[in-house]
């Protein structure tokens, strides 16, 4: 699937930049220190905004459309930034010949957000992934650490009821 | 030199050592088709068009990657091999859009040749999903449409040759596109408009943005004067378009084809090449005597000039402030040709034939507009002429040789060869030595800058001064040149940058060969010495001994660097991002 890009507003604390700027001093002048930039980045950030690759372009000297490629080549980039709440609702086999798209279906229109983004007030997160391994309860999403199983599209709107209350 | 011997389809061959199959093939006389493979530039495999048997191999090679070794029996016809072609093939059209009849690289199309040789017999063998292909027509000067693309990424590696890599591989399998960095669109990242990713694609999916409607319509406009102006390169190059041989010259056919489409006036970009000498030299020693900036670095190539402003901001008061030829030749245009003929510059469309999409960009930049409207009004590329001779339906071939019209068809040798690396700098130094020490020198010929390599130097003794001179072209050479310029490494004092390898006869509007003709032929070499040698016929080969030139500075009311040169002749330069 192709990358969704953020479109909300990236803030950045000070002691979150100093850490990139650390990072990325320490991976220059070292083979595929693109990939190992991103990951670090990811990790003090929770997703890769244009921002942080530019950050990482200028500091090792390479290309914008280099960073950008690779992190939309990886799955485990992701370009948008997560929610107080990510909603991870599985599409593997199980979930998906249970009904799994129209609850996908109901999420999307209910938060207006495609999967791989988040709504503008940063609450809720999107994501689409793959078998969890609780096919006994298909189909399933799950809110952080909270999971729900056995769903209809109805049950939407309660679960989402519950974290904007 | 080391050879080994090896088997192609039973017959015995002795081939170079470390040469890959398809060179040693193609040096028994058998071609291996090929799609991503463009040689020095793009060598990654990926396309696997050129698979062929090798005894022994588990599987089908990559020929254009797989080096030969002693005692290696390739087959490259098998029906094995033939099969594994055509459904490469059947597999790229399945998710192209297949509109030849209306694409302009219709006959110069590589997959579609291979096609026909393959006797490819259903364009639509795998029908299904079939991606979008973004197009995008941001910019001034190229367009992409990814429904043609079939991601050999030779554009990619071409805009990575020039230091620029603004394009690439974006996302992943079936989804994967060439694009920008956050698909922005081309003209909000830092392209220099080169165009070599043009002359790199296979295909139509990347093409210059053809302005040759305006041009007709402005021809057809019976209230406008339509002049015409053509780069020295344009002459070395056109005639591939029409079957000849590379680096014919046929400036004459040329001139005869621009009258023939209708144009009032056609005119040499070569004469504002000799004005551009005649401005640049005299910058050059001004700045020496009052202590400006050094090296001056020329300004005539509008990729080069752009590369600067986006990956060396720090640089641009290095650059001459001398308008390109084009824009001269613009400039005298709609100045001195209007003010001799009587007519209001508004009148006049001017319009130039550059070997150069980065010229689409330059005409509309700021501060090139000397009678207060644009120098250039319109340029097209070689190509886009080569288009209008056909819609025309010239027979080119048979046309004949005519000159271009006075007064600013008068040009010199010096101003010829701008169009070939180093020879800004050689018609710099033909006029600096000869006005610097008031002799007419006859040793005028500076071999040492000469050749298609990208880096050359040296340091020639002018008027008692050792100047010290280097020259590159293409912008991997530029940028290593640079970063020492920047750094104090390097105290040259006149840098020639040419935005293309090779100079302006391989720019990214020239016609389009190949990559089996590209691949194993120096195609520079060819067109660059279609200019030496016209440049080496002329009695005139120095730009101050040009008569239109001292014309020229009469009306002007001055010498090189008056007043009024300034007004017209000089421009100025911005700061880029380069991200």
């Amino acid at each position: 699937m192709q990358k969704r890009i953020s479109t909300i507003p990236f803030t950045d604390t000070p002691e979150q930049h100093e850490k990139l700027l650390a990072v990325i001093e320490s991976l220059k002048n070292e083979k595929g220190a693109v990939m190992a930039a991103l990951h670090k980045a990811q990790d003090i950030y929770g997703y890769l905004p244009i921002e942080v690759q530019k950050e990482i372009a200028r500091g090792l000297d390479v290309s914008l459309e280099e960073v950008y490629g690779v992190s939309t080549f990886y799955s485990q980039f992701s370009l948008t930034p997560k929610g107080k709440y990510n909603i991870s609702i599985c599409l593997g086999t199980a979930c998906y010949v249970k009904g799994a798209d129209k609850v996908l279906d109901r999420l999307v229109a209910k938060l207006g957000i495609q999967p791989e983004e988040c709504t503008p007030d940063g609450v809720f997160s999107l994501t689409a992934c793959r078998c969890i391994g609780a096919c006994g309860l298909a189909p399933v999403l799950t809110v952080n650490e909270d999971v729900y199983g056995r769903l209809v599209p109805e049950d939407v709107d309660k679960i989402l009821a519950k974290y904007t209350a | 030199m080391d050879m080994v011997n090896i088997k192609i389809n039973g017959m015995s061959y002795e081939v170079a050592a470390g040469s890959t199959i398809l060179e040693a093939a193609r040096e028994a006389g058998i071609d291996i088709p090929t799609l991503c493979f463009l040689k020095d530039v793009n060598q990654i495999g990926a396309c696997r068009m050129c698979m062929v048997e090798v005894k022994g191999a588990k599987s089908l090679v990559a020929a254009c990657v797989y080096p030969v070794n002693e005692g290696m029996e390739v087959f490259t016809n098998t029906p094995k091999v033939q099969k594994s072609r055509k459904m490469t093939l059947e597999l790229l059209l399945s998710v192209h859009d297949r509109k030849c009849l209306s694409c302009k690289r219709s006959g110069t199309c590589e997959l579609q040749k291979l096609c026909n040789d393959m006797g490819i017999d259903s364009e639509n063998r795998y029908e299904g999903a079939v991606p979008a292909g973004k197009k995008d027509y941001s910019t001034l000067y190229l367009e992409r449409d990814n429904a043609k693309c079939i991601l050999c990424r030779r554009c990619v590696a071409a805009c990575q040759q020039q230091h620029v890599a603004v394009i690439g591989a974006n996302n992943r399998g079936f989804d994967t596109e060439i694009g920008c960095a956050f698909e922005m669109p081309l003209s909000e990242v830092a392209c220099v408009s080169c165009g070599q990713c043009i002359v790199a694609c296979p295909t139509g999916a990347l093409t210059e943005k053809d302005n040759t409607q305006q041009v007709i319509d402005a021809i057809n406009d019976p209230e406008k004067v339509v002049v015409v102006q053509t780069a020295p390169a344009v002459r070395a190059a056109l005639g591939e378009e029409f079957g000849m041989p590379i680096g014919t010259n046929v400036e004459g056919k040329m001139v005869a084809a621009l009258r023939r489409l209708g144009f009032d006036k056609v005119y040499d970009t070569d004469f504002g090449a000799d004005m551009t000498i005649m401005e640049e030299a005299n910058e050059f020693i001004d700045r020496v005597k009052n202590g400006g900036k050094l090296p001056i670095i020329t300004s005539c190539s509008p990729g080069w000039v752009k590369f600067c402003e986006h990956y060396f901001p720090s640089l641009t008061e290095n650059l001459s402030t001398c308008k390109s030829p084009q824009q001269m030749t613009g400039a005298l245009i709609k100045t001195w040709f209007a003010e001799r003929e009587g007519i209001d510059p508004n009148n006049i469309v001017s319009v130039s034939v550059m070997p150069c999409v980065a010229k689409k960009f330059e005409i509309n930049r700021d501060d090139e507009d000397a009678a207060g409207v644009p120098d250039v009004d319109i340029s097209i590329t070689t190509r886009e002429l080569a288009r209008m001779i056909k819609m025309a339906q010239l027979n080119f071939a048979r046309l004949p040789e005519e000159d271009f019209d006075p007064v600013m068809g008068v040009s010199t040798g010096a101003a010829t060869i701008f169009g070939a690396t180093g020879g800004v700098l050689e018609a710099a130094l033909r006029t600096a030595a000869d006005v610097l020490e008031g002799v007419d020198h006859d040793n005028i010929e500076y071999k040492e800058i000469r050749g298609t390599k990208g880096f050359k130097e040296a340091v020639y003794k002018v008027a008692g001064m050792d100047v010290k001179v280097a020259v590159v072209s293409g912008l991997n050479n530029a940028n290593e040149l640079l970063k020492k310029i920047e750094s104090g490494e390097a105290d040259y004092h006149i840098v020639e940058v040419m935005c293309c390898p090779g100079g302006c006869v391989n720019g990214g509007g020239q016609p389009i060969q190949p990559s089996t003709v590209r691949s194993f032929t120096d195609i520079k070499a060819l067109r660059a010495k279609a200019l030496y040698d016209e440049d080496a016929a002329k009695t005139l080969r120095k730009s101050h001994l040009n008569p239109v030139v001292k014309e020229c500075y009469e009306w002007m009311g001055g010498e090189p660097g008056c007043h009024k040169a300034h007004e017209l002749l000089h421009t100025s330069y911005v700061k880029r991002d380069r991200f």
